[in-house]
């Protein structure tokens, strides 16, 4: 599960790059702040290994392993 | 469940303080997010460190921290906490600083400060540029780059910051992008482990000012060309002058222990006086 905070968030897409898997997709609509925030949208492909938490420079993200 | 929310990384920062000061896609948020990992990593007390910065963007950094911090006068950085751990030789001390602060206003600091091999891991973020004042051409700015005070592009040769300190005897200098996060977080668990002066330079993106006069205006463009341009030390040894035009060399210039400065001044004490130093932690004695 990837949680990610929009206040903390400032847009840069470093995660939807740096992804090695493209979980991440940048969302049409910006929010009040003319930001758009990345989207999870493939979290099916995502294999935790951390690297856009590693790589955010806000520390907005956090991926959860899976609880089934 | 708000907790469960938040960055592996949030228990370190001082949350009030958060969102942080620095422009979008900034590398001094990567650079702190791979301290923390590559502190987990070494296995050193969160409590025992000590951060120590000088005056730029990068120096910010130990303000977003909950540890004990020093923000000091421009380029002295390292003169502090060079005071910092002999006063009390079990801190692990951290010194931010960036390229301004640690090539420019403080060079000589930081090359005594290598030849002396005190105890202290610097994180030296460059960004080429002096991204607080408004894009002035650093000492670190490749030949032909482009910044506020250099409208037709920089003739003069930049330092190579890395082997500069390697030079004046640090005894571990590693060099990474903030494209190479998991490699940089590797070098900081180094640097801390090793005892001695370890210098870690990190090449970072400042879109802002470097990127938006060298055609490289998002984030996302400056860290392809860090990931597409670095090369490894091991391989660059072997390439010609003419092959790396352009080149980040990237990887770790030296890693050899040698005797430690505040280690010596402390059994020189003991040798003298035949007792251990009254002024070592005398702050921190019950009486």
């Amino acid at each position: 599960m990837i949680k990610l905070d929009p206040n903390l968030c400032k847009g840069c897409s470093i995660c939807t790059e740096f992804c090695p898997k493209n979980v991440y997709e940048n969302s049409k609509t910006p929010d009040k702040r003319g930001i758009r925030i990345p989207v999870p949208k493939n979290q099916d492909k995502c294999t935790q290994c951390n690297l856009c938490a590693l790589m955010c420079p806000d520390q907005a993200i956090k991926v959860d392993e899976e609880d089934e | 469940m708000e907790e469960n929310n938040e960055s592996p990384f949030m228990k370190y920062l001082r949350k009030d303080r958060l969102p942080n000061i620095f422009c979008a896609g900034c590398g001094n948020g990567i650079v702190l997010n791979t301290f923390f990992n590559g502190m987990e990593m070494a296995e050193v007390d969160f409590d025992s460190i000590a951060m120590a910065s000088g005056i730029g963007c990068s120096s910010r950094i130990p303000g977003y921290v909950k540890c004990d911090s020093l923000h000091t006068t421009h380029g002295r950085p390292i003169s502090f906490a060079t005071g910092l751990k002999l006063g009390n030789p079990d801190l692990n001390v951290v010194v931010f600083t960036g390229d301004g602060d640690a090539a420019a206003i403080g060079g000589n600091h930081l090359i005594h400060g290598a030849r002396r091999n005190i105890d202290m891991t610097v994180i030296c973020i460059n960004n080429s540029i002096y991204g607080m004042t408004g894009g002035q051409i650093s000492p670190t700015s490749p030949q032909g780059s482009y910044g506020s005070t250099a409208p037709y592009g920089v003739f003069e040769r930049p330092f190579d910051l890395a082997e500069l300190v390697t030079a004046a005897g640090a005894t571990y200098v590693a060099r990474w992008t903030t494209a190479h996060a998991l490699q940089l977080t590797n070098a900081i668990k180094k640097g801390l482990n090793n005892k001695g002066f370890s210098f870690i330079e990190v090449i970072s993106q400042c879109p802002t000012y470097f990127g938006r006069k060298n055609k490289l205006r998002t984030p996302i463009d400056m860290m392809r060309w860090m990931k597409d341009s670095g090369v490894n030390k091991l391989k660059a040894d072997q390439m010609s002058a003419e092959e790396l035009e352009g080149k980040i060399v990237v990887g770790e210039f030296a890693n050899e222990p040698q005797p430690e400065f505040s280690n010596e001044l402390y059994n020189l004490i003991e040798e003298k006086y035949g007792q251990k130093s009254q002024a070592a932690k005398s702050a921190y004695r019950e009486d």
